[in-house]
């Protein structure tokens, strides 16, 4: 006997689901819900999917396991009353003005308002709500449209792992936050965006660049291009319906030019472009032993977590630039001459997937004499928006072609907008040969992949790894000594570009499956598969003098830095800081407060009055110096001293600080 | 005060007995014994300037002091020291004297010569320090001839302010520690299970759930660790039971806690305690390690292959961090929101491992059961609720304090006898039961008795046991307000009908009391009540409506009269009240007028005054300031 649970009195089988909110779901009733995802942890909190247990009473169905022979009832009065009433609370504390919202017609609450026939709400407008908009370089944060489900902070911590937003307060007072009620851009986001593509409503969302890109448009000055990144095609199949992506793309194409762009490129283009120049790091690095493993560098937000959580990995980072920032610097170079047209007349647009993008391209390492490289980033979602505004049906158009010389690309290059794509073209890239190598390993939508090739006579291990979370536990693994690679490919979204932040709702499993399989169809009927085929590849890499070259250097190539994950602040303690006088920072963050820093601060202090040296020193109260392990920390001149725990005060200060007051200001203390 | 250990481990039971022999013949005939409450309510009147006294005094009069109990002393020696809450904390600070069993109240420094002169050297109670009855006049010598203690039973509670908490030696003395010998030297797991199980326990911290099937199911759970956590997180206003217990006897609730470690597997657990209960931390710290000491915690207790560590977590004071699941959150360092159950702890609870979550209360029980056996602990109560409960009296009573009382025991005895009625010649209304999360009784539940099957069939609960008595002065609306305010505000937010449920009742609830709600407020309060009590996620949102769905139950009318009539029938809600000066009592001395925040009150010197009715904003100032009379409210 197969375990089943009757739901309104059918008969469905357990089949293995994991809770009944799935069960109930797979047997025809689309429960609501706010908080419930399968990727996420079960966090029971918005009500909506409340059902009736027989000999139970009422249980959330996303946070109850199916057992055999449950009696279920998924729409009683009791339920409608409890999902009406949770309704009608969000609404009345819900900052309306759907018009005008950017989820307006795609968010849920709106949704589930509607189909459970909430008419009126009873409730007075509270006057407390934040309301503050907190405007990211990609990223915007609406608090009064926040409905508190805990999607984003379960996505940020518990699938990226990084945990930037979390709840705080009590009561009524309660918000979601990054740490210490920051600007998102003052955190340690990588902007991936994933939590404003799980958030049900426009609390969290992507900035918008479309009325900038109109503008440039608009304006006759500007010679408008763009580029279109690989995974954006195949969302635009799957939301106008059309079969295939490069077809979509290619009606896409001329929408865009009706739209009024003067040239469409295609970002694969810069992704082979991307493969060639890797592939060649490679082996140098191969050649000069290592080091090893080596990372990918195309997904600029895997990039600024590793500024931020991994700074000793940096030199392992490829130095290659994305493909948006090669074709950037690429479009600088030569586009005006090829066009003949004014440098800054150029207006540099790029369509992709991706949030983070947004904060790539306004990288200040990209830019040249303030102007950044790409003007402009729209996300799939936005494209598809400029194309809505102009009134135009793609499906209904005719293809159009992409430009020369950035509009061709081999297969190779469309494979980056899935997980495990830039891997596989290196290896194609590697391996040789012209047919089409699949490396069907580094495919599908696992954490973690792993491929082997076998390259004069030495293996090349490859990892390929989506989702941070998953990145930060391969890391961990890697340090430990349990696993080796020697290239490793990160992506920040779980299953790569497809499933990136700037593409349409949904975000689903399904829909990154299917978005990913259109890519490996859009491969297979290209002429070329490898990257070193591309004819286009090899013309601009001799334009700009070789990949050896200084030229290549300067604009297919970047630099990393460790970056801090929170802006620090400073808390002055002498109303004038002098110039000349040794800055001792002592941190008062939450952990170094914990174990006494404020009383290290207190002690050296009346160390220095001790002394008569309170002259010589500029004592500041700072936050975290990210140095939690060892503290309580005090920062002196560049250098951070960890254990300077109150009792060590006075120790520290005699060792550390006594010397570095030497004459001048014993001097001073003599006088 | 003492901090004095044992000089060595107790490696065996003998060894236990042994030394419980001989601390029982220190305690009960070495000397007179001054126990001064170092509770926190007697320690904030200033008890411990009564013990610095008292010790000065006996120094100056050249009486023996003894320093430590075992020590040999000289006949006529004293030993005055810290014993923990009585629970009349009402009268404190309360001086307890051993041998002779005298309760003195409301004791000064300035009273430790004629307790040393009279008490100590004589033999004799000293007469203004007992306890008096107001209405009768009458004074008690000894504690149980005193009204408030006649009627209580003294289970949990019989320790506390006869032993000094700081020395395990006392608690040794008083059979302490002999129960975990029992279970370790004389019973399987299953079999202290089945006594815990057989004497009926159930959770005192709210819920009442049986005690023993949550070992048994956290015994029969798969886990390469267990844990035993108990939840002294006591958030209800007014409610300090358990802190009483953990200050005066908490070597009670360690023992507990290491019998229920024996009894499921566990090894390890932790005492989640609110920071703003330093004290409390304090003397668990100092007996715990006065017990690792002993060897009666840590490894290979009294010689046994059973081990068991106890650790300290102090929260920060969040309510919610009460429920089971928000405060196993906390202990791991996360935000303390509760969690959807299943699992429940006993499955998957600290860390992921099975988990006994116990209150306070609970715990101090175990110990008393192992050694009296289930069915003396079945001959208190009554059947479906066996045992005592302590319960925190407060509020318009006479007599305000700790109590323990059977299970059963009636509201009227509650009241009425420890209680001493009503104060002020006022007239009794109800009693709100189990805090913030309880509901109302009224006086048609005077012979109600209390226990948690009675209280859940009229609609409130036991919960930690808050009993905070009100006279016919009180509004039920207000009272719905002042609850709901607190569980608002203390709400962690998690779910969607508690945190924005409460926030939409308290909402109401102000519009009524300050005078603009209407009847459609009345439907409207009670739907959303309903769907958070339905719909909530944890106990917290469940019962936080209670308040309010009780009032509504037994006192309908009073919130139609605010609503309606625009009356508040208690004449407690400033909003309805209209004052008016009377011409015939005002003299003109103009002293509300400039009282007045608002500027309402108008008039010539030396004549009647007279308030704006339209600029008055019912402060009631100028009542308070009047001193012939005049102002009517």
């Amino acid at each position: 006997m197969t375990p089943t649970v009757i739901i309104d009195g059918m008969p469905v089988p357990v089949n293995g689901h994991r809770n009944l909110l799935e069960l109930i779901r797979s047997s025809g009733v689309e429960l609501p819900t706010f908080c419930y995802c399968s990727d996420l942890s079960v966090y029971g909190a918005c009500r909506m999917c409340v059902v009736e247990v027989e000999g139970r009473g009422l249980q959330t169905a996303c946070s109850t396991p199916p057992e055999d022979g449950m009696v279920v009832r998924t729409t009683t009065e009791a339920t409608q009353r409890i999902r009406k009433m949770a309704l009608e609370l969000l609404l009345a504390n819900h900052q309306g003005q759907c018009q005008t919202c950017d989820r307006n017609m795609r968010c849920r609450l709106q949704a589930l308002a509607d189909r459970l026939g909430v008419r009126h709400v009873r409730f007075e407008a509270p006057a407390d709500r934040e309301t503050q908009l907190d405007e990211g370089v990609a990223l915007v944060r609406d608090p009064a449209k926040c409905i508190l489900c805990g999607d984003c902070v379960r996505m940020c911590s518990e699938v990226q792992g990084i945990g930037v937003l979390d709840f705080a307060g009590r009561g009524s007072n309660v918000r979601v936050t990054p740490a210490f009620g920051r600007s998102i851009d003052e955190v340690e986001c990588v902007y991936c965006g994933q939590c404003a593509a799980i958030c049900p409503t426009g609390a969290i969302t992507v900035r918008s660049a479309i009325d900038e890109v109109w503008k440039a448009i608009h304006d006759p000055a500007r010679t408008v291009v763009v580029q279109i990144a690989p995974a954006v095609r195949a969302a635009l199949a799957q939301h106008y319906g059309i079969a295939g992506g490069e077809h979509a793309l290619g009606k896409t194409v001329t929408a865009l030019r009706r739209i009024g762009f003067d040239r469409v490129f295609d970002t694969s283009f810069a992704a082979d472009l991307t493969t060639v120049e890797e592939g060649a790091e490679f082996l140098r690095r191969r050649a000069s032993g290592g080091p090893f493993p080596m990372f990918t560098s195309c997904c600029p937000a895997w990039v600024k977590y590793a500024e931020q959580f991994q700074p000793d990995l940096l030199g392992q980072l490829s130095t290659c630039r994305s493909p948006q920032q090669m074709f950037g610097a690429l479009a600088r170079k030569h586009l005006p001459a090829d066009m003949g047209i004014r440098p800054e007349d150029l207006y540099v647009v790029s369509v992709m997937p991706c949030s983070a993008k947004k904060f790539e391209a306004a990288r200040p390492e990209f830019a040249q004499d303030g102007r950044p490289d790409v003007d402009a980033v729209l996300t799939t979602q936005e494209l598809i928006r400029m194309i809505d505004q102009a009134g135009l049906k793609p499906a209904e158009l005719p293809a159009g072609s992409l430009d020369l010389p950035f509009g061709f690309k081999t297969g190779a290059g469309i494979l980056f907008g899935a997980s495990g794509g830039v891997a596989e073209a290196v290896l194609r890239l590697l391996a040789g040969g012209k047919g089409r190598v699949e490396f069907r390993e580094v495919r599908g939508l696992n954490g973690l992949k792993e491929a082997e090739l076998e390259l004069d006579g030495r293996p090349v291990r490859v990892g390929v790894v989506s989702g941070l979370g998953n990145a930060r536990a391969l890391l961990e693994e890697i340090r430990a000594g349990l696993k080796t690679f020697d290239l490793v490919e990160v992506m920040a979204c779980p299953g790569g570009c497809v499933g990136g932040a700037g593409q349409p709702w949904p975000a689903d499993t399904g829909t990154r499956r299917e978005r990913a399989e259109m890519l490996y169809d859009c491969d297979a009927v290209q002429p070329l598969h490898n990257a070193a085929d591309n004819p286009f590849v090899s013309e601009c890499l001799e334009r700009i003098g070789g990949s050896d070259g200084h030229a290549a250097h300067n604009l297919l190539h970047t630099g990393y830095r460790p970056r801090r994950r929170i802006d620090g602040q400073v808390i002055e303690l002498d109303e004038k800081p002098v110039a000349a006088r040794v800055p001792v920072s002592v941190c008062i963050g939450t952990n170094c407060y914990l174990r006494g820093s404020y009383d290290t601060l207190k002690r050296l202090m009346e160390a220095a009055r001790g002394e008569g040296l309170e002259e010589a020193f500029d004592f500041q109260a700072t936050f975290c110096f990210e140095n939690c392990k060892a503290s309580p920390n005090v920062r002196v001149g560049e250098e951070i001293h960890g254990g300077v725990t109150p009792e060590a005060a006075d120790e520290f200060f005699r060792s550390q600080l006594l010397p570095l007051a030497d004459g001048r200001s014993c001097a001073a203390a003599r006088e | 005060m003492t901090t004095t250990v044992l000089g060595a481990a107790l490696s065996s039971p003998a060894d236990l007995i042994a030394l419980k022999k001989k601390a029982l013949q220190a305690l009960e005939s070495g000397c007179t014994r001054l126990v001064v409450c170092g509770g926190t309510g007697c320690t904030s009147n200033g008890s411990r300037q009564v013990l610095d006294a008292l010790n000065a005094e006996l120094a100056a009069r050249g009486v023996p002091l003894v320093a430590d109990l075992l020590e040999e002393h000289p006949d006529g020696a004293v030993r005055a020291g810290f014993g923990g809450c009585s629970g009349f904390c009402e009268v404190g600070p309360i001086v307890r004297v051993f041998p002779a069993n005298f309760f003195y109240v409301r004791v000064r420094p300035e009273d430790a010569a004629a307790i040393v002169e009279r008490t100590v050297l004589n033999g004799e109670p000293v007469e203004h320090l007992l306890f008096r009855d107001e209405a009768t006049g009458e004074r008690f010598a000894t504690r149980d001839e005193i009204p408030f203690y006649r009627e209580q039973a003294g289970v949990v509670l019989a320790d506390c302010g006869v032993i000094e908490p700081e020395d395990i030696r006392q608690y040794i003395a008083h059979e302490g520690y002999r129960a975990l010998a029992s279970c370790l030297f004389g019973m399987t797991p299953e079999d202290v299970v089945r006594e815990v199980t057989d004497a009926g326990l159930r959770g005192r911290g709210g819920g009442g759930f049986p005690t023993g099937r949550k070992w048994e199911l956290t015994r029969r759970s798969e886990g390469s660790k267990k844990y035993i956590i108990c939840n002294a997180d006591e958030g209800d206003p007014g409610a300090f039971m358990d802190r009483s217990i953990l200050e005066g006897n908490p070597h009670a609730v360690l023992e507990g806690m290491a019998i229920a470690g024996y009894a499921v597997g566990a090894d390890e657990g932790y005492i989640y305690c609110r920071a703003e209960y330093p004290l409390a931390v304090q003397r668990l710290r100092v007996a715990i390690r006065q017990a690792e000491e002993a060897r009666l915690l840590g490894e290979r207790i009294l010689g046994s292959t059973f081990d068991f560590r106890i650790h300290i977590k102090e929260g920060a004071g969040a309510f919610v961090c009460g429920e089971e699941t928000a405060l196993i959150s906390s202990i791991e360092g996360r935000r303390g929101m509760p969690s959807p159950k299943p699992p429940f702890p006993a499955q998957s609870g600290l860390f992921g491992m099975p988990t006994v979550v116990n209150n306070v209360e609970t715990l101090a029980n175990v110990p008393r059961i192992i050694l009296n056996g289930a069915g003396w602990f079945r001959s208190m109560g009554v059947p479906s609720s066996p045992g005592t409960k302590v319960f925190a009296l407060t509020g318009d009573v006479v007599n305000t304090g700790l109590i323990e009382v059977p299970m059963g025991a009636t509201l009227k005895d509650v009241v009425f006898k420890i209680g001493g009625g009503i104060r002020n010649g006022r007239k009794f209304k109800t009693v709100q039961i189990g805090g913030p999360s309880g509901g109302c009784l009224t006086e048609e539940h005077l012979d109600l008795p209390l226990d948690y099957d009675s209280l859940r069939s009229v609609g409130a609960m036991v919960g930690s046991g808050g009993l905070v008595v009100m006279d016919d002065s009180t509004c039920m609306v207000e009272v719905a307000r002042f609850f709901m305010q607190f569980t608002q505000s203390e709400s962690c937010g998690k779910c969607v009908l508690c945190r924005e449920g409460t926030r939409r009742m308290l909402e109401i609830l102000e519009k009524i009391t300050s005078g603009r709600g209407t009847v459609d407020d009345v439907g409207l309060l009670e739907e959303v009540a309903i769907a958070v009590r339905d719909g909530s996620l944890c106990g917290l949102g469940k019962t936080a409506p209670n308040p309010v769905l009780s009032t509504l139950r037994y006192f309908r009318d009073e919130y139609l009269a605010h609503v309606v009539d625009g009356v508040c029938p208690a004449g407690a809600c400033q909003a309805f009240r209209h004052y008016s000066i009377d011409p015939e009592k005002c003299k003109g001395c103009t002293l509300c007028a400039k009282k007045c925040p608002v500027g309402a009150i108008s008039g010539e010197l030396k004549q009647p005054h007279t308030i704006d009715p339209q600029t008055c904003v019912r402060c009631g100032v100028c009542l308070d300031v009047c001193r012939l009379g005049a102002v009517v409210a």
